[in-house]
């Protein structure tokens, strides 16, 4: 190799070395750091008397909606409220006692299974607790 | 005074290279001359972008506890606040119209080939950077639509094989929409986007004079046929710049129309808990996107049919900017009619899709 091909070489490692030194700090700065997941497994929903049968909310839980629907027979049933298609907050339709998806169409029935329209998995149900004057939604065991 | 002024500059900036420029560049006449002007007409409007988004940013601030009531501020308080923001709206939409036409036309009159490949590369570029201003742009507002706009497009990133959940976090700021995602948003919309795009515009605009503007096919093969009329050009400067010049008129006298009468609705401040409201519907750019991944069933193939759909339209993509290199591409110049087929059914299918979005989707 003859010496200006090898100061060549030589040039174009360094170079290519000092860009990365410079390029990874600045990669890794762009990626946000991990946030722990919310460790929340129990909230208060709803007060008891606050939904009145064939109605539903949305309440925060761990940093994501869920919905808490009080079916026509005064059942509660909890869900996550988002929806597995792409990602929006879904909503209880009374009058056909569905939960649906407004950005898509997509719908689930009251078991939470996706039954049209095209979200492919069901929503994760959540257990309900009445204790005293509130509502308490918990993740279901297991989960 | 003034001459000796303009001789001094003259001297100093080399602004004869520009004079010569001007005067020796020619646009070619024929009957499909009417395309040639939506390069420029996409350049005036984000022209407009550009100064009107400057004028908002003075009253803009970009958190997710003051985003909504700044731009609700300038609607309302704010000296003609409603003008800038709606023209910026509607400049946004009409810019990004433009820019479709001008890469339909480009496409259908096989702008493409050798040695243009370049220029359509940089321009397929910058239509992408045109809806990643429209798409990030959007959120700045914070309202409920732009909400889930957002977390739907996002989600869409996130959704594609490998990559997808470092795309979602990267684009997010975290895995969930916040408002560490609007600040990044916003720092995308002001300053990495225009940067980039200055680079790109800058090369596009280059090879466009490097190249001079592309005959079509037709027209060339017609001026080479023995007896025929010697081609017409025209000067660019005066007589294009000029008709140029009336095409922006028009669409500023549009764009004072449209904010006008129809000013650019801010809606209800986000809610990340809030369900999506019935009706809701992207921007009509993303529409036939939006419908496809609605019609497509939950599973196809044992895969998932969002999946599927992201990639199908991925795809579709990458083969669309490929067209210079596979239409052709043994280089003997012989018009494909495949191509323009192709160019056809997409208009259709995004004219049709579109359509089928605004009948099934009402707000």
């Amino acid at each position: 190799m003859k010496r200006r091909e090898f100061f060549d070489w030589l040039i174009g490692i360094s170079g290519t070395v000092l860009g990365g030194f410079v390029l990874y700090p600045v990669a890794r700065y762009l990626v946000p750091p991990p946030t722990p997941e919310a460790a929340t497994r129990r909230v208060i929903a709803a007060k008891k008397d606050e939904l009145q049968p064939g109605s539903f909310k949305t309440f925060p839980f761990g940093g994501q909606p869920g919905i808490l629907i009080r079916t026509a027979d005064g059942e509660y049933r909890a869900f996550t409220a988002v929806c597995t298609h792409l990602g929006c907050t879904v909503q209880y339709r009374g009058e056909n006692k569905t939960i649906w998806c407004a950005c898509h169409n997509g719908t689930y029935n009251l078991e939470g299974a996706n039954v049209s329209g095209p979200p492919p998995r069901p929503l994760e149900r959540f257990d309900v607790h009445v204790a005293g004057d509130l509502i308490m939604v918990e993740k279901a065991k297991g989960a | 005074m003034i001459a000796a002024l303009g001789r001094w500059l003259t001297d100093r900036l080399g602004l004869d290279t520009f004079r010569e420029l001007a005067e020796h560049k020619r646009v070619p006449v024929h009957r499909h001359s009417f395309w040639y002007y939506w390069g420029g007409m996409t350049l005036f409007l984000f022209g407009v972008q550009v100064v009107t988004g400057i004028l908002l940013l003075l009253y803009y601030r970009a958190s997710a506890d003051e985003a909504y009531e700044s731009v609700r501020f300038i609607m309302a308080q704010v000296s003609f606040g409603w003008l800038i923001r709606s023209i910026h709206s509607w400049s946004a939409n009409l810019m990004i119209g433009a820019a479709m036409i001008h890469m339909f036309s480009a496409f259908l009159l096989k702008s493409y080939r050798a040695p243009r490949e370049m220029t359509w590369l940089s321009g397929m570029a910058l239509l992408g950077l045109v809806f990643a201003f429209g798409f990030s742009g959007y959120l700045l507002p914070w309202n409920q639509l732009a909400f889930f706009a957002t977390k739907v497009g996002t989600d869409i990133a996130g959704a594609l094989p490998v990559v997808g959940h470092f795309i979602l976090v990267f684009l997010r700021g975290g895995e969930n929409i916040t408002g560490g995602t609007l600040t990044r948003f916003f720092g995308f919309h002001v300053a990495v986007l225009p940067a980039i795009v200055t680079v790109i515009l800058g090369l596009h605009l280059y090879l466009v004079q490097r190249h001079g503007m592309s005959v079509p096919p037709s027209v060339e093969e017609a001026q080479a046929k023995p007896g025929a009329p010697p081609p017409r050009m025209m000067k660019f400067v005066p007589n294009f710049a000029l008709r140029d010049a009336v095409g922006w008129l028009a669409a500023l006298g549009v764009l004072a129309l449209l904010a006008a009468l129809f000013p650019w609705e801010l809606g209800r401040k986000a809610d990340p808990y809030a369900p999506a409201p019935a009706g809701i519907r992207p921007e009509w750019y993303f529409a036939w996107m939006f419908q496809t991944l609605r019609m497509l069933p939950s599973k196809i193939l044992g895969l998932e049919g969002e999946l599927v759909g992201i990639l199908g339209i991925t795809v579709a993509g990458l083969g669309w900017a490929a067209v210079p290199f596979l239409d052709d591409p043994k280089g003997r110049g012989q018009r494909a009619r495949l191509w323009t087929w192709i160019g056809v059914v997409a208009i259709v299918y995004i004219i049709v899709f579109t359509w089928l979005t605004y009948r099934d989707v009402k707000p």
